[in-house]
């Protein structure tokens, strides 16, 4: 069941600058690993070396903040779509 | 001022503020490896040989006489005239606050769209035309959107801006009338942003607060600059600043250290204080609870120019209040509009939402001993209160409104007698 990430500028070097990228993980956490398999060296520009997503780095789900969802708990399912996103940006 | 043979001018890179990778100075504004944001480091040696108050103070009374601090390859290009805003001394309002002296930086009325964001677009767009770009973006809550519009109206360049839909109606008409494209996205403002970010990966446009980051928030710097010279080449003990995205804290922050490390001012300890509105205060909840990480928040407050519930520098802004001791807090929306009232009754001052936030914060932290009644403090306005007559207008007061008679008149007159006013 394909849920759809899309990928981050800082990224595209790593994801041979695909902007988007299928995955068929049930959580946020398997999609990070998921990506890792596929794009190693992916999983440790997003997560600090406790396994939490990086202070700036924001992962949402259909435009939700995961932090308002269950981290990386958070289930996927088929047709959604998740954008990785700098935090430093606005104000 | 000496000529910059350097392409960079006094600029060396664009550094990382987590890891210190370094990156050449083009519009980036993302670590690749931590997503660590991106700032410009400085040649200081070359900066202090040529900055000495002589120099500022024989330069025209703009942002642009701090030009060494200001993140441009050659001379600026957008903006000549922005800053210089009046520090006042407020005896007045420092009675009503019970304390012994106090200041108000009154960005209010910087030029040419009447918020402190004139600083920040003026050297956001200077760079970006020596960039190259010929559109610029932004996401804002307003006050951003109407100085990005008019700047690249005057500059010539094409902007879009990105705001939510619920706005003020007067920021709204401020950013439409320069004849810039206002798209009004039905979401708070962390959406907008959010939207942003994926539309400027995207377009090769040159987004103030997204790609140009880096120059853009160094613009702020100006402000305390100003507030350093204006208060005699000495850093204030005290500085109350509004918390939207943390940013203007942390540049405030560091053009104290950095007046200090030019030797412009004399070593002295200063606090910087946060402040927030309660219905939207992830930093000062952050603050107060002693993290030094915040808990992103869904905003509700009539302060929409604050109304940042995923603020990108919170995390930084806790730092810079944590080492200088400062302490934060935040306000309701009534106390918001008693803030706004009570500088412009006793200063004559019309500040926006946000003046009224950071007016309530200093009577809570003068209240509360944070900010003692002995010490001196700064308050830092960033926004007129024309622009959010929504927020008020239902609480200013009412006109009398009567015939055009004499009798009618006295007749007012007399009523206000014996209700003693």
């Amino acid at each position: 069941m394909p849920k759809i990430i899309r990928i981050p500028t800082p990224l595209r070097k790593l994801t041979n600058n695909e902007e988007t990228v299928e995955v068929n993980a049930a959580t946020i956490g398997e999609a990070i690993a998921e990506l890792q398999t596929r794009f190693p060296g992916i999983k440790e520009r997003l997560m600090d070396e406790n396994g939490g997503v990086r202070r700036f780095v924001n992962v949402y789900v259909n435009e939700e903040d995961i932090r308002f969802l269950q981290n990386q708990e958070t289930p996927l399912k088929e047709g959604d779509e998740v954008s990785i996103i700098p935090a430093i940006a606005g104000g | 001022m000496e000529k910059h043979e350097k392409p960079g001018g006094f600029m060396k890179a664009l550094k990382c503020r987590e890891c210190g990778r370094e990156y050449p100075l083009t519009a980036n504004h993302v670590c690749e490896y931590d997503f660590g944001p991106l700032e410009v480091a400085y040649d200081y040696d070359r900066i202090k040989a040529s900055m000495t108050r002589a120099a500022i103070e024989s330069r025209p009374q703009t942002m642009w006489r701090f030009r060494e601090l200001l993140p441009v390859a050659a001379e600026p290009t957008v903006g000549l005239e922005v800053g210089g805003t009046p520090l006042i001394r407020a005896d007045r309002l420092a009675k009503r606050l019970g304390i012994k002296e106090l200041w108000i930086k009154n960005d209010a009325v910087n030029y040419p769209t009447l918020s402190f964001k004139d600083r920040v677009v003026s050297v956001a767009l200077s760079r970006a035309r020596e960039l190259g770009f010929t559109t610029v973006a932004c996401a804002s809550t307003g006050n951003l959107a109407n100085s990005v519009a008019a700047n690249a109206a005057a500059a010539g360049l094409k902007a879009f801006v990105f705001i939510p839909s619920d706005l003020e109606q007067g920021k709204v008409v401020n950013s439409l009338i320069y004849g810039a494209e206002v798209i009004g996205i039905r979401g708070h403002y962390d959406e907008v942003n959010r939207l942003c970010a994926e539309i400027a990966g995207k377009y090769p446009w040159a987004f103030v607060n997204v790609n140009m980051r880096p120059y853009y928030a160094e613009g702020s710097k100006s402000m305390g600059l100003e507030i350093v010279e204006q208060f005699g080449w000495r850093v204030p003990q005290h500085t109350v600043v509004p918390m939207a995205s943390g940013s203007l804290l942390t540049k405030v922050y560091k053009s104290y250290q950095e007046a200090i490390k030019l030797g412009l001012a004399p070593e002295s300890k200063f606090k910087v204080h946060g402040a927030q509105a309660t219905g939207c205060s992830p930093i000062s909840a952050a603050q107060k609870a002693g993290l030094d990480f915040f808990k992103p928040v869904k905003p509700n407050t009539i302060a929409k120019s604050l109304a940042i519930g995923t603020p990108a520098d919170g995390f930084y802004a806790l730092r810079v209040m944590k080492e200088t001791d400062g302490a934060a807090e935040d306000v309701s929306d009534d106390q918001i509009r008693e803030g706004i009232k009570l500088l412009a009754e006793s200063e004559g001052i019309f500040a926006e939402t946000a003046g009224g936030v950071t007016v309530g914060v200093a009577r809570k932290l003068i209240a509360s001993g944070a900010i003692p009644a002995d010490d001196s403090a700064v308050l830092c306005i960033t926004g007129n209160g024309l622009k959010t007559l929504d927020a008020v207008a239902a609480h200013a007061g009412f006109t009398r409104e009567i015939k055009p008679s004499l009798r009618e008149f006295e007749a007012i007159l007399t009523q206000e007698e014996k209700v003693g006013v």
